[in-house]
């Protein structure tokens, strides 16, 4: 089975972030970059896949030139090779644009299966796994807790708002995962020096048939108007349990019509 | 008036409160429609309740296969009255499946779309938090119709009832909207608690809570204020409450007018999921917890002394 994963470089949501002054964008230079948590789920996963079935798992990230340092590091969990899809004119892209961009990367691969993170930290969009679907004409099974293959078909058990519901495909397919499917391994030190030597394929528009005004922000179908930092949330009234704390907690909540 | 097309969620026979949310916000645009997406007879149990937060017309689409196949056919069926009626704004829940719904739509429409949106204005400008609450940013759809997907718990449902027309969709669906069959649906049960992502009261429990059997101390509080149980990764890891009703970065997001952290450190991730509340109170221990920064009430003590004292005096109240 071969197995595409797909892999995003994203701001860490420890550190502070935010967005460049002048296009709205996420500041990639000042944030410190790492690989999108719900990824590394999405390797793990690919990676068993790989040793129970064989076959090949590639990494597919989308990204500005320094994304190849997070490129590197899903690498040396084990994937074969990956595929950096990069461009100047793909900055800014919204949604839309990167699955046009990722949808004709995942096309020149041909895979069995596409791997994703349920969602990403930094847009949050939630939609990548269906729009890349919707294009590929692939089946979308998504927030994946629990996956199995047996002869060409997936079947996935997935987290609903009401409890849980089970749903089976036949590949290609796009599988996303949310955090609870696995417990991603640790690189060791012989992936790390094996991840130096895998093939890394960059990908530019050209190269996939993309002319620049349909990606980017040149392509971009929403564009942000204004951003400002919230104001910070100041704490309140802190005051010591000495035995009479779930009073006075109360006496709060009685003020704010909360009881 | 230009209608504005409402993606009807609905649970059982009742249609979520954020259609109810989304009634609300389609009103100050134009015309509200609602989409009900679903089984056969599911329309005629929803069509009073959305009259009565004024959907001038209800477009009624059922067929098994929506409920049978995941997404695909919701998208088609949308798609095909976006197409047909051009409408002057498409809503949909910011749930799961909605933005996926939205995702879809987006790409067989060619259309933009925002996600996470709390607000909208009749010009089409959309706010939308990101980072995590730290920034608001205000966005317009620049290809096609505003296509927004509304975050729970942004607006405040209002009545305003109506009778509604009814008009019977027709169903036309592919193989290729056929993928992804359901085999399966189970219900885990949650008593009669409102959905973390909808109540105005969330209690949550982190690590603090120290077990599983201890949670039923944050559910009698939930309870006695009506509100739903969330949780911090700590503590749905440590397998003290069931993963979908982790509040953070990686779980749920919530804003509900009450939040209440017992336990709970507040790190940033946490923060994430929980700091547009309206008001937050924490319970730790630990004087220097970062909760206490945005607490408006804090009280640093053991959550085994405090919260029973908070339930008597309560039930004393009441
Ligand atoms: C704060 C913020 C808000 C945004 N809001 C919007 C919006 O409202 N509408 C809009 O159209 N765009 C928006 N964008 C842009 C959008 O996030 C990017 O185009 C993005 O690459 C795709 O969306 P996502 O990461 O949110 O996808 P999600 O659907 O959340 O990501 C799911 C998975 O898809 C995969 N994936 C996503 N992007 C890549 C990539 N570049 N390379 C490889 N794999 C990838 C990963 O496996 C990821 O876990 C926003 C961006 C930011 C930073
Ligand atoms: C990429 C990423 C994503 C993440 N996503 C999420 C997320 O979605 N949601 C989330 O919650 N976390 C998330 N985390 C984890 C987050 O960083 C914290 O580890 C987590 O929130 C800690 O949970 P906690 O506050 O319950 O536990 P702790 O940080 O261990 O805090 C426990 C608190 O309980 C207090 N306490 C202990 N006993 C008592 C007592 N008897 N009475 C009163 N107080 C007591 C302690 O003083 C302490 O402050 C994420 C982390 C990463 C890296």
């Amino acid at each position: 089975m071969n197995i595409v994963v797909l892999v995003k470089q994203v701001p860490d949501s420890g550190s502070e972030r935010r967005l460049r002054d002048d296009d709205y964008t996420v500041d990639r230079e000042s944030a410190s970059n790492i690989i999108n948590e719900m990824d590394e789920y999405a390797i793990e996963e690919a990676l068993r896949l790989r040793e129970a079935y064989g076959g090949e798992v590639t990494i597919l990230t989308m990204g500005p030139a320094r994304s190849v340092e997070s490129i590197r590091k899903a690498l040396s969990m084990g994937p074969d090779k990956a595929v950096h899809v990069q461009d100047d004119a793909l900055a800014g892209s919204c949604a839309l644009g990167t699955s046009r961009a990722l949808a004709a990367a995942i096309r020149t691969l041909s895979p069995d299966l596409v791997l994703a993170g349920a969602e990403s930290t930094d847009g949050r969009v939630q939609a990548m796994p269906h729009m890349l679907a919707e294009r590929l004409g692939f089946a979308a099974l998504t927030g994946a807790r629990k996956l199995t293959v047996q002869d060409g078909t997936l079947t996935v058990e997935r987290q609903t708002e009401e409890g849980y519901e089970v749903v089976t495909a036949a590949t290609p397919a796009v599988v996303s995962v949310w955090d609870t499917i696995n417990e991603p391994r640790y690189p060791n030190f012989k992936g790390i020096m094996e991840a130096k030597k895998k093939p890394v394929t960059t990908l530019g528009l050209a190269e996939l048939g993309l002319a620049a005004g349909e990606v980017g922000s040149a392509g971009a179908t929403s564009t942000v108007l204004a951003a400002r930092n919230r104001p910070e949330r100041q704490g309140g009234t802190k005051i010591t349990d000495e035995g009479a704390g779930g009073t006075k907690l109360v006496e709060f909540l009685a003020s704010e019509k909360f009881v | 008036m230009a209608e504005v097309l409402v993606a009807v969620e609905h649970a059982g026979e009742t249609p979520k409160k954020v259609t109810l949310e989304l009634l609300t916000l389609a009103r100050s645009l134009g015309e509200p429609s609602a989409v009900v997406l679903g089984g056969p007879g599911d329309t005629e149990k929803l069509v009073d309740r959305l009259g009565e937060y004024g959907a001038v017309r209800v477009y009624a689409a059922e067929h098994e296969d929506l409920d049978g196949y995941l997404v695909a056919p919701k998208a088609t069926v949308l798609a095909g009255l976006v197409r047909s009626i051009n409408p002057a704004a498409v809503l949909l829940p910011s749930t799961q499946e909605g933005k996926e719904i939205a995702g879809r739509l987006a790409v067989k429409l060619d259309n933009g779309l925002l996600t996470d949106v709390v607000d909208l204005a009749a010009d089409g400008t959309a706010t939308q938090p990101v980072f995590a609450g730290s920034v608001i940013v205000t966005a317009k759809v620049t290809k096609g119709l505003p296509l927004v997907t509304v975050r729970p718990n942004s607006v405040t449902p209002s009545q305003a009832p109506v009778a509604p027309m009814v008009s019977t969709v027709e169903v036309e669906l592919t193989d290729a909207d056929r993928l992804v069959r359901v085999v399966e649906r189970r219900a885990e049960q949650k008593g009669t608690r409102p959905e973390l992502t909808e109540a105005s009261v969330v209690v949550a429990g982190g690590r603090g809570v120290g077990s599983a059997e201890n949670f039923a101390l944050v559910e009698e509080l939930a309870d006695l204020l009506g509100g739903a149980v969330g949780a911090s990764r700590a503590a749905t890891d440590s397998g003290y409450y069931p993963h979908q009703f982790q509040v953070g970065q990686t779980g749920k997001t919530v804003s509900p007018q009450l939040y209440i952290a017992l336990g709970i450190s507040g790190a940033i991730q946490h923060r994430a999921g929980m700091q547009t509340s309206r008001t937050i109170v924490a319970v730790n221990k630990d004087a220097e917890a970062p909760i206490f920064e945005l607490a408006d009430f804090g009280v640093v003590g053991d959550l085994f002394t405090v919260v029973p004292q908070v339930v008597e005096e309560i039930r004393k109240r009441k």
